[in-house]
């Protein structure tokens, strides 16, 4: 155990600023009931970017708070990143909430609540604050991917969100206490010392202990053969909890397994290697194999992001820091496409309240911009150049193959083009078939401002993507000190 | 004077004129067909300039040249790790000039389109940046940037502007055609997706710079293993067979200038690649493999002149005859000798004006008729002579008729081949006189003969197809009465291709 322990507390005070948001967005529900619902949204957006700027006030700064949280430019990384998705959840909720879902208080305020359970997800360098943070994260999705009460679909796909999460929360702490007999330790930086000379002969508790971290970690990131909750979850939850599932709650998934895996278990990394490659290989596989089938472009989406898992777990099989570096920066362009395509499907789904394949047949008569905008996010998902996806994939092919898992790499080449042909057939959809209605739909104001925002994104990332690259380097520079 | 920003403005204006048009509102038809045939004719002359200002006995291979650095010393990449490396050399030169000479007429060309023109323009320039941004990078990351964005859009202006065919026993819907066009060629593109890693990997300097990478010496096997990926890939694109059932299609299916690019410029691009990836990069692996591309080769020039032969529809008919002329670019690249490959270059050019005329002229006749049927026509000469000329000439230059483009390139090949495989090249000539034979009765059956009474209503072109079929007809000229702007360009550079004897 660390000797002393420097509590620097005013480091944590996005975090503080966050909770206060919360509970700032819970009391206007409750105290002030005159104050219209519709701008608890914009409360929280312009809440979330304040804290984004405040947050800049400790970039560079560090502190370890005796090893269990780190305050770094990975966390601060991730921290933007966090803040910055749930701020464009909540402009994109705003229509949608207030068309579909009651009690927006809660809603808006659970959002911010997971935001810093992600947060301390990639902070963390202790097994136990790293788990806690897991399931703040978690326990506030359960209850928005059900948030939709009255909808059959919701219940189901929160209920078995949650079933399965808690089973695979046991599993994880299961492997943390085992990965504790064996180390002596939860600690990374000490779990990384113990076994700095190499394990002595064959270590069952360490093996087993990691494979069932990665079982649970694997549930949560929604990695084959664990990935059974998502297409239900993804096709139950509210439309903007499902953009939400797609983002952080994947990404703080890889946060903290780019954090544990660097920071403690290098050493023993032959040991674990093979089991993420062969992950990684299944998940892109079956995950855009299956998602040729789907009619609902939320199940379609679902397990395209499945796909999408497989190639991020390939950065940690093939663990260097050129690759965290590459995964970070494929994470984001992952997560700007995806909401790009996600605002435009919700936009859609307000105007026409369906969400079906064919039913978005005609969109590029009745809503040209949407139906451009989601053309570009698909594109750009299936790793088409001018769009965010070609480049990331790209460095982070690269990146894996210049490793030496040149193989891995491969398999991630050709299902990429599979998946080209599941993006055809929905663009097929908008652009080529008659639509079901006549005359041009009216699309808000904001959406298309967030959209057209969300599209320059999804550009910037595929044109210039230098600086974004640049600091994803910097963020990571420390993982392996 | 030659600056880069030459080549930086080919691709940068269709990529500006792109997002310009995206705020002209469409209603102004009028105003993006306008800005459209503008952007063409500037195209059109920087390519030209960048033509004939190319200096010949100079000691640079590269000229035109300019680098930029994208990103450099991040992760896996060191020093000038990914560069805008545009320039072009005796190759790049014709191929940047036919690029603009289509995209002019082309742009000419879709003055009639009117449904969406808007969008159309957008996705048009799209590919035109492409295009011209493979035949001039010089970096191995942006020549693949490149060249999947000249595909991406093809897909949405074959399955929105194109049209389907029916036969009597099958029918072909442009949805089919374009999600196989698009399936086949970025499936092929992953073999030279998997290229490049290995490449990068193996050269081991952290740069995706072609001219660096020229200069690393590839272990020999390596070379071997790696060099199929490349040659197959990029000859998806070029219309090997058998990976070639998408490009009749394709073509047929693609709107009238859709087609035109598509059979004019899309498919050198494939050969341009073997030439830049695989020839120049990984010569001993070309080496090894060069006697499978020549028999592949000549089963092209064969294949696709029976299969032209066969076919009943004007289009498919000019579909495979391109396949089967670019099995003669596959050819004379294969014998690697400078005739050949010299060959191979010119008929790259000859066949993408060529093919370029032919398909717009097929274009003036389905908006009018709205058949493509070669058996339903007759003496279309008394109605349409300014028609019949044009295609005429354009099918003649095809079967290889001296004074026109076709012969030039096409003898330079097979004087290429019968140095290096007798026998093929005989096979070749063979299929030269089977074009004839198609060409030929094609003429006959519809431009000559017994006038055919239905089709007594049939105008001849409008002005804007008048230009653009004059534009191309020009150069099918000039390079079979003057081929040396051209053999001297290209001559030169072949000769400092690794392995071209």
């Amino acid at each position: 155990m660390p000797a002393e322990l420097n509590l620097d507390y005013s480091l944590l005070t996005p975090e503080f600023a966050l909770a206060g948001l919360a509970a700032i967005v819970l009391g206007i529900d409750l105290f002030a009931p005159k104050v219209r619902k519709e701008w608890l949204p914009y409360i929280t957006a312009l809440g979330l970017v304040g804290i984004i700027a405040l947050s800049f006030g400790w970039l560079e700064k560090e502190s370890d708070f005796a090893g269990i949280i780190f305050i770094d430019n990975y966390t601060m990384f991730f921290r933007v990143f966090f803040m910055a998705t749930a701020a464009v959840v909540a402009l994109m909720s705003a229509q949608y909430v207030r068309q579909h879902l009651k009690n927006p208080g809660e809603y808006y305020a659970l959002l911010i609540i997971s935001t810093i359970g992600a947060i301390y997800m990639a902070a963390s360098r202790e097994l136990l604050t790293a788990y806690i943070s897991l399931e703040v994260l978690s326990f506030s999705l359960y209850v928005l991917v059900s948030f939709a009460r009255d909808d059959a679909r919701s219940n189901e796909g929160g209920l078995k969100y949650m079933l399965l999460g808690a089973f695979a929360s046991a599993l994880f702490l299961y492997g943390l206490s085992l990965i504790y007999g064996s180390a002596g330790t939860t600690f990374y930086s000490e779990i990384s010392a113990a076994y700095a000379g190499g394990t002595e002969g064959f270590d069952l508790g360490l093996l087993m202990g990691l494979i069932l971290v990665l079982a649970g970690l694997g549930f949560k990131v929604a990695a084959v053969p664990f990935h059974m909750w998502t297409p239900d979850a993804y096709e139950g939850a509210p439309l903007p909890i499902t953009a939400y599932l797609s983002a952080t709650s994947k990404v703080a998934g890889f946060a903290l397994l780019l954090r544990l895996f660097s920071g403690a278990f290098m050493p023993v990394i032959d040991d674990w290697q093979w089991i993420i490659a062969a992950l990684a290989a299944l998940t892109m596989v079956l995950g855009n194999l299956v998602a040729l089938q789907q009619s609902n472009i939320k199940r379609l989406l679902a397990y395209s992001s499945i796909g999408q898992v497989g190639y991020m777990l390939m950065a940690i099989a093939a663990l260097s820091s050129a690759t965290s570096s590459a995964l970070l920066l494929h994470m984001s362009g992952y997560v700007v496409t995806n909401l790009a395509a996600f605002s435009c499907i919700i936009a859609w789904y307000n105007l026409t309240e369906k969400d079906d394949i064919v039913d978005m047949r005609g969109m590029a008569e009745r809503a040209p911009l949407l139906a451009a905008v989601l053309t570009a996010a698909l594109f750009s998902l299936s790793g088409m150049p001018l769009f965010a996806g070609f480049f990331t994939k790209f460095i982070l092919f690269q990146a894996v193959a210049s490793e030496g898992f040149i193989w891995l790499a491969v398999i991630a080449v050709v299902m990429s083009f599979v998946s080209l042909y599941y993006y055809l057939m929905v663009i097929k959809q908008l652009y080529m078939s008659e639509p079901e209605e006549e005359g041009r739909l009216q699309v808000p104001v904001m959406v298309t401002g967030l959209t057209v925002a969300l599209a320059i994104g999804v550009f910037y990332v595929g044109l210039y993507p230098r600086h974004l690259l640049e600091v994803a380097e910097e963020a990571t520079k420390l993982l392996f000190v | 004077m030659q600056t880069g920003y030459v080549l930086l403005a080919t691709i940068a204006l269709p990529l500006f004129v792109a997002v310009l048009l995206l705020v002209v509102p469409s209603k102004r038809a009028d105003l993006v067909r306008y800005i459209s045939i503008a952007t063409g004719f500037a195209l059109f002359g920087l390519s030209t300039y960048a033509f004939f200002a190319y200096q010949l006995a100079t000691a640079d291979t590269y000229q035109f040249e300019l680098q930029w650095t994208w990103i450099e010393n991040v992760g896996f990449l060191g020093d000038k790790g990914i560069t805008l490396h545009l320039g072009i050399d005796g190759i790049g030169a014709p191929m940047v000039l036919l690029t603009g000479i289509v995209t002019f007429a082309a742009t000419l060309i879709s003055a009639k389109i009117d449904y969406r023109n808007k969008d159309y323009f957008i996705l048009l320039f799209l590919l035109v940046a492409g295009v011209f941004g493979v035949f001039t990078s010089l970096d191995l990351f942006f020549w693949f940037f490149f060249y999947e964005l000249a595909v991406l859009p093809m897909y949405l202006l074959i399955g929105v502007w194109g049209s389907s065919s029916t036969f009597a026993t099958f029918a072909r819907t442009k949805e089919y055609s374009a999600v196989k066009l698009t399936m086949v060629l970025v499936g092929a593109s992953v073999l030279i997706f998997v290229g490049i890693f290995a490449v990068f990997v193996e050269a081991g300097i952290g740069t995706f710079d072609l001219p660096q990478l020229y200069e690393v010496q590839y272990d020999e096997n390596f070379q071997k293993v790696v060099f199929p990926l490349f040659l197959i890939g990029c000859g998806v694109l070029a219309g090997l067979w058998p990976f070639h059932t998408w490009s009749p299609d394709g073509h047929v299916a693609a709107p009238t200038a859709v087609s035109m690019l598509h059979a004019g410029v899309l498919m050198k691009l494939g050969a341009f690649g073997i030439i830049r990836l695989g020839m120049q990069l990984l010569p001993e692996g070309a080496e090894f493999w060069m006697p499978m591309l020549m028999t592949l080769g000549v089963i092209n020039v064969v294949y696709g002149a029976i299969s032209a032969m066969a076919q009943t529809d004007f289009k498919y008919m000019v579909g495979y005859s391109s396949m089967s002329h670019m099995g003669y670019v596959l050819m004379g690249l294969a014998t690697l000798n400078a005739v050949g490959v010299n060959g191979a270059v010119l008929q790259m050019f000859s066949h993408g004006v060529m093919t370029a005329l032919m398909f717009a002229m097929i274009g003036v006749l389905y908006d009018q008729a709205h058949t493509r049927e070669i058996a339903a026509f007759g003496g279309l000469v008394k109605r349409m002579p300014h028609f019949v000329a044009f295609f005429s000439i354009a099918g003649l230059a095809s079967l290889g008729l001296p004074g026109l483009s076709g012969f030039v390139a096409e003898f330079n090949i097979f004087l290429g081949t019968f140095q290096t495989y007798p026998a093929l090249g005989a096979l070749g000539i063979l299929g030269a006189a089977i074009t004839a034979v198609y060409i030929l009765r094609m003429m006959s059956q519809a431009f000559f003969g017994e006038e055919n009474e239905k089709w007594a209503g049939l105008k001849d072109m409008s002005r804007y197809e008048y230009a653009g079929a004059a534009l191309l007809l020009a150069f099918i000229v000039l390079m079979g009465v003057f081929p040396s702007p051209f053999v001297d360009r290209i001559a030169e550079t072949v000769l400092k291709i690794p392995g071209v004897s």
